[in-house]
């Protein structure tokens, strides 16, 4: 018994050792991750990142070289505080609290003091860098915009958000990333890979060496190059006509589904995003909930589309056969649909056929074919969903799938709807009626307008709106080479075709017509209500008009849609015409119309919706010196707050 | 003649234990020294290289000799611990060193060894019975002059490893009391510091209760009881009051740390915390010889003489911790087994008083270096760097083997 206590001991005591050991090597993970973060640190190279072509080669984002300014505070010796501020463009104050931020993080680490100087801010300062002692430079390459428009196409860079470092492994605290436009949508490509070398740390945090003899380090991918299928001439132009509006427009190559322009109005010089004023710009822009610069109305806007949906009613009446080319209807400047319920109709009035009801817009015609098309079948729920179906062949009511990553459904009603709507049932084509003239439960975005232009262009096929041209050394996707095709048959775009030519020979855009170029259009206005001091107000119509052009082979189709425009044929008319006459003909004939649209201003009618942002007035002051100064059109205005108010407060 | 029955009684396995986990101390401190601590593993090649003039010192001397002069060497290792309160020197605040020139001696690692001959030459004489407490007043007095001297300089760790002397006495015949106090006092220690004294109280009233009026084996009359529970009570409080008011801070957080109550990792915690991460961060097989990156980073203090086998942890994982775990078990296991077949009396309680110091060494030193033991110095014996320490536990170890090399001669 008494020689068994020793033994004893041993053999326990050993095994619970092996047991604490098995614990902490086997069991414990947590020691194996701290022990990489407190031994090996990953130093990260970044490869530039790529640049942005249009689909002529024109470049139009470029990068360039910024600085860091970094301070090592246990190494900071007495200076002369005053030139190191002026140099710096900083106060005191600022100095001491930075100083002392970075103190806080660690006196013997290196921290950011002041971050993004361009190469003129850094320039001054690094002549005298010398002398001060504790500071150093750390250059990075940061976005240089050749251009003052496409800020919606282009997204902006930005640094990651603490959310996604966690998702995804490729991302650590501080990285860059893309936001927004292609600049998210094709992040992958443009940042390229950086590289990593793994550096072995002391318990001092010093560097003592590549760690494995820089086994696992890899070398920086650089970002790929990517042309956008924009034409820069048109988007440019497009921005400019959208001066002091709000809207859209959407320009599509119809034959490829490219995307020739996205304007979203108003916009912002993309430049503004980058550099030492960055976030204060971005606050101010993301502020703006007036005017919303940041919110892209070309993808997002979603409106009832109007009169231009009337091409579908027809197309889905001439597929269904409830109606032909010589189908007559009488319009007595309306229609009555039910007793007691009347549709206004500012066409002519008289007998009608359908190339007529076309040009001249006439909702009792739309109004008939549409309630043909829902009666043909005995329950209007199967006969809601059978044009539900063709409507959706379009790409609408749905996302559209192209390569920028905001975008909205639209609606298109379906019987679910309905049924949701009337749970008791008891709707009828009647009740419905409105549809047929793009009102009632119908939505669309610009985009899905000007895709409906594209596929009637092509007379019933499409291919999904895309942004992108080509990558170096990559195909792109698949899916916007593979062609989509309508429910409706060939035939029946034919007659609709010949309606929107003559919308701009006969119509309600006679006044727009091009010189020697086909073009089909058709206007639209969509009824629209703000509450205006909790009182529901109608507001001035927003202006839609949809086209595409030219007729024999059509090479661009376009939506515009501007906010509280009045009639489609009074600015997105003309604004549609120019647009195309651009792109077609690399100049403009009609330099008195270019001239009214240049200087139409809407920005009275938005004051009446809550007022001005300080950005808008500002550019509008901005914009009224340089007339006055030059006797030109506007032009686009840097945003800058400071400056904005700076005058409003000199106003005062 | 001499020397051949010598090689051929030799006990092997014990050497070859002995030079394999010399060796790989040697590696492990080779690791642990080349990116900070140049020439460190150059002196302990060096000192492993002079073990080899010692073994044959220690082996070739007559086996009679230690017992003979048992009392001797304990004299003399008693004066060289008195000697440090004149001459010694001051080294990280422990005054336990005499300097030779850049040569610096520790003492008390030799202390084990004249200790554990000068008890096994006590115990050795027929005429003691353990059972007398004058005999057992004395056997304690062997073991706590070494202690009394060790204790103020301040060497507790040293100071500790004596307490395994105990065990050795209660093979030897020591009332089994001896050892339940002991075992009891730490356990009391330990709950006190956990629960508050009230409870412990409480409960020690209850355990008493129960066996006064439940045990019929025990026949304890209520004095004898009310007494335990005033000697218990007296204990907890002055633990209590100890740790809080005599106890500095940073050995308040040694224990904290242990307690799992919060303790900033940065200060006192970051010894065991790093070490636990050095230790955990090897995995199954360990990040390879050379490839530690916890002992290239240096984050580990004192990694090359205390925290030695964290080095062992991270490079070599869990197969090599098990395997030098593995080692010093069966190393410690063939003592007892040479011992409980030594012929005489005073080799028998030689070899368990060996046994005993190295067993204490090696579960102090890896409970605390693995964070299961409070912070205390005690070196991993022949793996942790300094000449004192190999040295010291060489003699210790080799005095033992000659002796069983020399059981045959001895009738």
């Amino acid at each position: 018994m008494r020689k068994a206590l020793l033994p004893s001991l041993i053999i326990i005591a050993t095994l619970l050792l092996v047991i604490r050991i098995f614990y902490l090597q086997i069991v414990d993970e947590t020691s194996k991750l701290e022990s990489e973060n407190n031994a090996i640190k990953k130093q990260y190279e970044y490869p530039e990142r790529g640049y942005i072509f249009d689909r002529h080669g024109k470049l139009l984002v470029a990068n360039q070289a910024s600085y860091d300014i970094m301070v090592i505070p246990r190494e900071v010796k007495e200076t002369d505080t005053t030139e190191f501020c002026q140099l710096l463009n900083i106060t005191k104050d600022d100095f001491i609290k930075k100083i002392e931020k970075a103190k806080v993080y660690s006196p013997r680490l290196p921290s950011v003091f002041l971050s993004q100087l361009n190469k003129a801010e850094f320039a001054a300062f690094q002549e005298k860098l010398r002398k001060y002692k504790g500071f150093y430079f750390q250059k990075r390459s940061l976005r240089d915009y050749e251009v003052n428009f496409g800020a919606n196409i282009f997204g902006f860079i930005t640094q990651v958000n603490e959310k996604l470092v966690a998702k995804n492994p490729y991302y650590n605290s501080g990285d860059l990333i893309g936001r927004q436009g292609v600049e998210e949508s094709y992040e992958d490509l443009l940042r390229g890979v950086k590289g990593v070398k793994y550096i072995q740390k002391d318990k001092f945090n010093r560097e003592i060496g590549s760690y494995k003899n820089g086994k696992y380090d890899t070398i920086a991918v650089q970002g790929e190059d990517i042309n956008l299928t924009l034409d820069a001439e048109i988007q440019k132009y497009g921005e400019e006509l959208m001066i002091n509006k709000r809207g859209g427009i959407v320009a599509i190559e119809p034959k490829t589904g490219e995307i020739l322009a996205l304007v979203s109005a108003p916009s912002y010089d993309p430049g503004i995003l980058v550099g030492r004023q960055r976030s204060k710009n971005y606050t101010a822009l993301y502020r703006d909930s007036i005017a919303k610069p940041l919110y892209d109305r070309g993808l997002l806007a979603e409106y009832p589309p109007g009169s231009p949906f009337k091409i579908l009613t027809g197309l889905v009446a001439l597929q269904e056969g409830v109606i032909d080319e010589n189908t007559t209807v009488s319009c007595r400047h309306g229609f009555s649909y039910a007793r007691g319920r009347f549709m206004g109709c500012h066409c002519h009035g008289g007998a009608l056929q359908l190339h007529r009801g076309i040009f001249e817009s006439c909702n009792s015609y739309f109004a008939t074919a549409y309630m043909k098309t829902i009666n043909k079948y005995a329950k209007p729920s199967y006969a809601v969903d059978v044009w539900s179906k063709h409507i959706k062949s379009f790409g609408l009511g749905e996302f559209m799938g192209y390569d920028l990553p905001i975008g909205r459904r639209g609606n298109i009603p379906t019987s679910k709807t309905y049924k949701r709507i009337y749970p008791n049932g008891g709707w009828r084509s009647t009740t419905i009626v409105s549809n047929s003239i793009g009102q009632g439960e119908v939505l669309m975005t610009p985009i899905q307008l000007a895709n409906m232009m594209a596929t009637v262009a092509n007379e019933g096929y499409y291919y999904t709106p895309h942004i992108i041209k080509r990558i170096e050394g990559h195909k792109i996707d698949k899916k916007f080479t593979t062609k989509h095709v309508t429910t409706i048959d060939k035939q029946f775009f034919k007659p609709i075709i010949s309606g929107l030519f003559d919308v701009y020979n006969l119509g309600t855009a006679k006044g727009l017509r091009v010189e020697g170029i086909n073009i089909c259009g058709k206007t639209g206005t969509a009824e629209n209500f703000a509450k205006i001091g909790g009182v529901r107000v109608k507001m001035e119509d927003h202006s839609i008009f949809v086209a595409f052009a030219p007729m024999e082979n059509p090479k661009i189709a376009i939506a515009v849609m501007v906010e509280n425009g009045g009639y489609g044929a009074t600015i997105a008319g003309p604004i549609a015409s120019l647009m195309i006459e651009k792109y077609l003909r690399k100049k403009i004939t009609r330099t008195d119309l270019e001239k009214r649209i240049l200087e139409t201003s809407l920005q009275s009618r938005y004051a009446k919706l809550g007022g001005l942002s300080d950005i808008v007035k500002a550019q509008l002051r901005a914009a009224d010196s340089i007339k006055k100064l030059k006797s030109q059109p506007a032009q686009k205005v840097k945003v800058d707050t400071t400056k904005a108010k700076k005058q409003v407060i000199a106003a005062k | 003649m001499k020397n051949q029955s010598i090689t051929n009684n030799i006990d092997w396995i014990s050497i070859i234990i002995y030079s394999v986990l010399v060796i790989l101390g040697w590696l492990n401190i080779y690791s642990s020294s080349l990116s900070s601590m140049e020439g460190t593993s150059d002196k302990q090649l060096i000192f492993i290289v002079l073990t080899i003039p010692l073994i044959f010192t220690v082996v070739s001397i007559d086996g009679k000799f230690y017992e003979k002069y048992a009392s001797i060497i304990f004299g003399v290792s008693l004066l060289s611990l008195m000697g440090l309160f004149l001459f010694g020197k001051t080294i990280a605040g422990q005054r336990c060193w005499y300097a030779i020139g850049s040569f610096t001696l520790q003492p008390s690692e030799f202390a084990k060894a004249a200790t554990s001959l000068a008890l096994a030459k006590f115990l050795s004489d027929t005429q003691i019975n353990l059972k007398e407490t004058n005999r057992q007043i004395q056997a304690l007095a062997i073991i706590f002059l070494p202690v009394l001297l060790i204790l103020p300089q301040p060497d507790p760790g040293s100071a500790l490893i004596y307490s395994i002397f105990i065990i050795v006495l209660y093979r030897e015949g020591l009332p089994a009391w001896y050892v339940w106090t002991g075992f009891i006092t730490i356990l009391l220690f330990v709950l006190t510091l956990v629960f508050e004294p009230q409870y412990i109280i409480l409960a020690a009233l209850a355990v008493l209760l129960f066996v006064h009026f439940k045990s019929r084996l025990a026949d304890r009359n209520a004095i004898m009881s009310t007494i335990l529970l005033v000697l218990i009570t007296g204990f907890v409080f002055s633990v209590d009051y100890i740790f809080d008011n005599v106890f500095k801070q940073h050995h308040r957080d040694r224990f904290n740390i242990l307690l799992g109550k919060s303790v900033d990792m940065n200060g006192t915690g970051y010894n065991t915390n790093q070490s636990e991460i050095a230790i955990g961060s090897g995995g199954w097989l360990g990040k390879g010889f050379l490839e530690g990156t916890q002992t290239k980073g240096g984050f580990v203090p004192e990694q090359h003489t205390d925290y030695i086998f964290t080095t062992v942890g991270e490079e070599w994982g869990f197969a090599g911790s098990l395997l030098v775990l593995g080692l010093f078990a069966g190393l410690l296991l063939r003592i007892i087994y040479l011992a409980e077949r030594q012929k005489t009396k005073f080799s028998r309680v030689y070899g368990y008083c060996v046994a005993g110091i190295l067993f204490t060494h090696f579960f102090v030193n890896i409970a605390m270096v693995s964070g299961i033991f409070p912070t205390i110095g005690v070196p991993l014996p022949f793996f942790s760097y300094g000449g004192s320490g190999l040295w010291g536990f060489t003699i210790l170890l080799f005095i033992f083997i000659k002796m069983d090399a020399n059981k045959v001669n001895e009738w």
